[in-house]
């Protein structure tokens, strides 16, 4: 089998190829956006002392780490709108509602990840640097500002770099819900032209492109800002 | 939900099996164990490379693990669909093509494990071993991987349960496990699908929650030991 390059160019191929790739970059961009949204929610309901709401919590990340994203997926677009009442749902039949219920899902399975990630920065930080802080006179919020923050950061974003990579591989799932992303544009075009390997030579290559530069992204911030403390 | 439980668990758990292929959630696990096992041949020649000094090895070994972290595995499953037929020259079953798929995805990561384990070894061990006149390949065989796997354990067993989840994708390329079960089931039983889908979540949820639970243990208990020998 030879491998054409100007095949990609064709136009059953590119507009598809490109239109797949934004679609992703997109759903990448909400469901990240919204992850780290509902993250700072969890962490914040988790520090609340009212016991049920912890262990409702503690539920929430252990459902969403424990079982497969595709699933959760399923169970978003599939389940969920079953039992929403009735004009809800003839909305959702209504309008292309698969990107809806990616992001949805996609953010929620973020999330779960994101607020352990934060979660195991701020407890790293031992509590007399902010005693000691707070000792020689620095105000509550400053103490926080130049003492506690700045090296829970340098812990919490190196796994949270890594989250938002594999965030943006798991896009590709929402390919099983029909969402035109650029796994389900490959599968589409192979379908149409019986021709695979320049399509996922060139899909791959775009994955590998965009996930080297978030490990870059990652390498860069962990020798720009390298923990104080080690957790 | 429990009418669900009722009807299908025999589905859920083994597929068709015994009139058909075995399927479920069995075919899921043993797809994720031979995942792993057979990844791990790979990951140690992974590890050992790219902490070794060696320049070729290293430099293929770490094209290696950033080419297979970089792509999703659904890619993965549609190359080994396309390449494992042509290089054999025969039809491969869908189990096979997902298995290999699965292998070098897990390698690369199993791979990262391995390198870990390695390098948080203390200097001192290799060195040592060195100083004894053990060689490169005595000092790694007989001192460092040894105690490099045992505090590997809890990574392996994680990253285990990251298989088990990886694996539901497979049922796109028609592998009978349990994800391909309840799909069938979802397309038997109309307006249930939240339920099913809800069923198979907790399968899932049972068997990963408490190997995680496992691998916390062990954590711990390693964590203890090494304490208690400092």
């Amino acid at each position: 089998m030879s491998f054409d390059w100007t095949f990609l160019a064709s136009p059953s191929v590119a507009p598809r190829l490109l239109s797949g790739l934004f679609t992703t970059l997109e759903l990448f961009a909400v469901s990240w956006a919204g992850g780290l949204l509902v993250a700072f929610v969890v962490v914040g309901l988790r520090a609340v002392p009212f016991p049920p709401l912890g262990w409702a919590m503690r539920f929430f990340v252990e459902y969403h780490r424990n079982v497969p994203t595709v699933v959760q997926i399923m169970v978003w677009y599939f389940g969920v709108p079953e039992i929403l009442p009735d004009p809800i749902r003839q909305w959702i039949n209504q309008n292309q509602s698969e990107l809806i219920f990616a992001a949805i899902a996609l953010s929620l399975n973020a999330s779960a990840y994101f607020s352990e990630d934060i979660r195991s920065g701020l407890r790293a930080i031992p509590k007399t640097q902010l005693e000691a802080a707070r000792a020689i006179g620095l105000s509550a919020l400053s103490a926080m500002r130049y003492v506690t923050v700045p090296q829970a950061v340098r812990i919490a974003v190196p796994p949270l770099i890594n989250r938002s990579l594999i965030l943006f591989k798991d896009t590709s799932l929402a390919m099983v819900i029909g969402v035109a992303e650029l796994t389900y544009q490959v599968k589409a075009i192979e379908n149409l032209t019986f021709r695979s390997l320049e399509v996922f030579a060139a899909a791959t290559v775009t994955y590998l492109a965009v996930s080297l530069m978030i490990m870059g992204l990652g390498a860069w911030f962990g020798r720009q800002f390298p923990p104080t403390f080690k957790a | 939900m429990l009418e669900i439980i009722q009807n299908y668990w025999i589905l859920l758990l083994v597929g068709s099996w015994p009139n058909g292929p075995l399927g479920g959630f069995t075919a899921t696990l043993i797809l994720a164990f031979l995942g792993m096992a057979l990844s791990f041949p790979i990951a140690i020649m992974i590890g050992i490379a790219r902490t070794g000094v060696w320049k070729a090895p290293r430099l293929l070994a770490t094209v290696w693990v950033y080419a297979f972290r970089g792509v999703p595995l659904v890619m993965i499953i549609f190359w080994s669909y396309f390449v494992l037929p042509r290089l054999t020259g025969i039809a491969v079953p869908a189990f096979v093509t997902a298995l290999c798929a699965i292998v070098v995805y897990e390698s690369a990561f199993l791979g990262e494990i391995v390198r870990a384990g390695l390098q948080g070894l203390p200097a001192g061990q290799a060195e040592a071993a060195r100083s004894i006149g053990l060689s490169y390949g005595q000092t790694l065989w007989h001192v460092m991987l040894p105690q490099a796997l045992v505090n590997m354990v809890p990574s392996i067993v994680n990253q285990f349960v990251s298989t088990i989840k990886a694996t539901s994708i497979v049922y796109i390329i028609g592998v009978q496990e349990v994800t391909f079960a309840a799909q069938q089931v979802s397309s038997t039983e109309v307006g249930k699908a939240f339920q099913t889908f809800m069923v198979l979540a907790c399968f899932y949820f049972a068997v990963c929650y408490l190997i995680s639970l496992i691998a916390q243990y062990l954590e711990r208990r390693i964590h203890r030991k090494q304490k208690g020998a400092a």
